[in-house]
């Protein structure tokens, strides 16, 4: 499984690319829109996980080009903030489900992380 | 006196500087009450004196009007009966001679041709111009009388005529003398000297018909009555006042008389004649019918300033009663305001807080994660167990943090409103976690009974929220050290809703108190900065989600709040319901 992590906090991301990598998950992570989108463009992913506020191209408009460039790409968001607005427009996104509070449990990620591609592989 | 006493009589406004005057219910009032008592009252006043005096004016000169009318026509009836007489016997005079009125037999049969033709003539005399009686005819056989030295026969001679007082004479029956003088040519003088009864004159007078227990008589000049009155005695007594001086035309006048009563007197002198005609009526029984109509209309009046009176005061009070609430409603909203404002602040400030303490957080959290991970995924770390015990120590305090940051978070959101699926316990529990460590430190025990059946339901979870923090905050602060507060819940069987009850065995309420609890500004603590709106905002809450709030206290026993709630959302439209429902 591929996994592509962003989100602005280098110390927050790479870490968590770290312990999925121990866990025998190939993560990638960037920290901003445009350098997920040459990432995108440049491998194959199977899961993008967003923070919901990032710099510059926020986690909604990056999803959607994202999915422009590879619509096979599944999404999980992330955030810091447990507000509704953030939480209605992120679950509009993904799914109710696929929308997790910072911090996150590595657990609940991997969870989430499995279930989106396990979907696929049924559908 | 003290139910009839409207609500803003007390009232002292904290509001001060130039609008004070504006929160001054009781002047505001008091001006209103004078202001439209004095418009309505004083044009209603002013009319109905004036109309009094005018109409008893009219009614009054009407009186003497028709006074006058009747004393006029009675003279007229009264000169007209003593003319006809004299002219009688000028004619006799001028037709007989004095041989055939000296002849005792002619002359009765004049007399007797004269009670025929005229009446009431009693008798009749022929007298020389020395004063000697020629001739008599009459039922008293008077004869050889001199009349030289009587005052009558003297007129007779200057005047020609005379008409004279009411006397009794031998008789002993009032009459009256006319004498008249003839002189003719080729004879002696002579006067024709005749009595009359006065029947005739009462009989006049007494067909009058005079109103007001009205009395008429004649009287001569001297005030001796001429004729029986009703009031003022009797033929030949003496009038009790004094005759009114001479006037050639008919007169009314207004006076009082011996026994001090209001009357009017109508009079008029009958020309050559000693005789006064007088009319006297009573003035207040003249005035009667139109003192009752008067009385009537005063009743009237009396009974509309009495209603313009009492509408006045009730539409002051209620007008005034009013406005005193739309103040306090004012008031009240302004504070309310002012709260929500308040909880807004503190709620942005918390999520600021919150979010910004997530992110560094969440690196400690992953940080420490990945370490526990290389101690249990790499070899070469060994598997320390006192290191992972730190580790997890990192982690769970993490977690820790993470909870307090959540709720704040939860906390902020409320101040939106914010209707959606919400879970009791869930809220209660928010609202309890901010004072968990107050009730440790205070060793109060928090008891929540809510069981698995009670349903999720929609509602505006912030207010939620709202209601049950001021209501926990309230029992806290009711209770000594050692109390013990329960949150219980309960379906109800019969409505769609839930009972939720906040009991606490704090100092409770003294029943005077407990019906004003959920007044605004009612407060007992007043002097600890206490608003008094606390209760107030929550039962504002309860309505406004569509619930109802009720208390029950007893001192030094406890309080305990009962809230029902529904379990649909009535209050917003629908649209929160489907975003709700959806999300």
């Amino acid at each position: 499984m591929n996994v592509l992590l962003v989100d602005d906090e280098d110390q927050l991301v790479s870490t968590l690319a770290e312990r999925l990598e121990l866990r025998g998950i190939h993560a990638s992570w960037v920290t901003n829109g445009e350098d997920a989108i040459l990432m995108v463009k440049a491998r194959e992913f199977d899961v993008a996980v967003l923070d919901v506020k990032l710099p510059k191209i926020g986690g909604i408009e990056l999803k959607r080009k994202l999915a422009a460039i590879r619509p096979n790409l599944k999404f999980l968001f992330m955030t810091g903030h447990g507000s509704q607005e953030d939480f209605d427009a992120g679950s509009r996104e993904a799914g109710k489900d696929n929308y997790l509070v910072k911090p996150v449990r590595i657990e609940e990620l991997i969870e989430h992380l499995l279930n989106l591609v396990q979907a696929e592989q049924k559908a | 006196m003290q139910r009839l006493k409207p609500k803003f009589w007390d009232h002292q406004d904290v509001a001060a500087g130039p609008f004070k005057a504006m929160f001054n219910f009781r002047s505001i009032w008091l001006q209103s009450v004078l202001l439209t008592a004095a418009v309505a009252l004083v044009p209603l006043l002013f009319l109905a004196v004036l109309d009094y005096q005018v109409s008893r004016k009219a009614v009054e000169s009407e009186i003497l009007n028709r006074t006058m009318r009747l004393v006029s026509n009675t003279r007229r009836s009264i000169a007209f009966f003593l003319e006809e007489r004299k002219f009688a016997l000028q004619f006799i005079g001028l037709d007989k001679s004095v041989a055939d009125l000296t002849n005792p037999e002619r002359l009765q049969h004049i007399l007797y041709n004269l009670r025929a033709g005229l009446g009431f003539w009693s008798d009749i005399g022929v007298i020389d111009l020395s004063g000697n009686q020629l001739a008599h005819a009459g039922p008293f056989g008077i004869a050889n009388v001199n009349y030289a030295d009587q005052p009558w026969f003297r007129e007779t001679l200057e005047k020609g005529s005379h008409i004279s007082d009411v006397f009794l004479g031998f008789r002993n029956a009032p009459h009256l003398v006319i004498a008249v003088k003839h002189a003719k040519e080729n004879e002696p003088a002579f006067i024709l000297r005749a009595s009359l009864d006065i029947e005739r004159f009462n009989d006049l007078l007494s067909r009058l018909e005079v109103s007001g227990q009205g009395d008429a008589f004649i009287v001569n000049q001297e005030g001796v009555l001429q004729t029986p009155s009703r009031y003022y005695g009797n033929v030949l007594d003496r009038l009790p006042f004094a005759v009114p001086p001479f006037s050639d035309k008919t007169q009314a006048v207004e006076m009082l008389d011996h026994q001090h009563k209001d009357v009017v007197l109508g009079y008029a002198y009958i020309s050559d004649t000693p005789f006064v005609l007088m009319v006297i009526k009573q003035k207040t029984e003249l005035l009667s019918a139109w003192q009752r109509t008067r009385s009537r209309l005063m009743t009237f009046l009396g009974g509309s300033v009495l209603l313009i009176l009492l509408v006045v005061f009730g539409v002051s009070t209620y007008l005034v009663n009013n406005l005193y609430l739309a103040d306090r409603k004012r008031v009240m909203t302004l504070h309310q305001v002012e709260y929500a404002n308040k909880l807004a602040s503190i709620g942005r400030l918390a999520a600021g807080v919150a979010h910004e303490i997530n992110n560094p957080l969440a690196i400690i959290n992953e940080k420490a994660g990945l370490m526990k991970d290389l101690f249990l995924f790499r070899p070469e770390y060994g598997k320390d167990e006192k290191l992972l015990g730190v580790i997890d120590a990192i982690i769970a305090s993490v977690d820790r943090c993470a909870a307090i940051t959540r709720r704040l978070l939860n906390f902020a959101r409320h101040v939106e409103v914010n209707i959606q699926q919400v879970r009791l316990r869930n809220i209660i529990d928010d609202v309890l976690g901010f004072q968990t460590k107050e009730a440790e430190h205070r060793s109060i025990a928090i008891l929540v009974d809510i069981p698995e059946d009670i349903p999720n339901f929609v509602s505006d979870r912030g207010k939620l929220q709202q209601i049950f923090l001021n209501l926990i905050n309230n029992a806290f602060a009711a209770m000594k050290e050692g109390g013990r507060l329960i949150i219980r819940a309960r379906r109800l069987q019969d409505e769609p809703a839930i009972v939720v009850t906040v009991q606490d065995n704090g100092c409770g309420i003294p029943q005077a108190d407990i019906r004003h609890i959920f007044e605004p500004f009612f407060t007992t603590k007043s002097r600890e900065g206490g608003t008094g709106l606390g209760l107030s905002i929550t039962y504002g809450l309860v309505q406004e989600i569509g619930g109802r709030i009720s208390v029950e206290s007893q001192v030094g026993k406890g309080t305990t709040f009962t809230i029902v709630l529904p379990l649909e959302y009535r209050k917003e439209s629908g649209e929160h319901h489907e975003r709700s429902a959806g999300g």
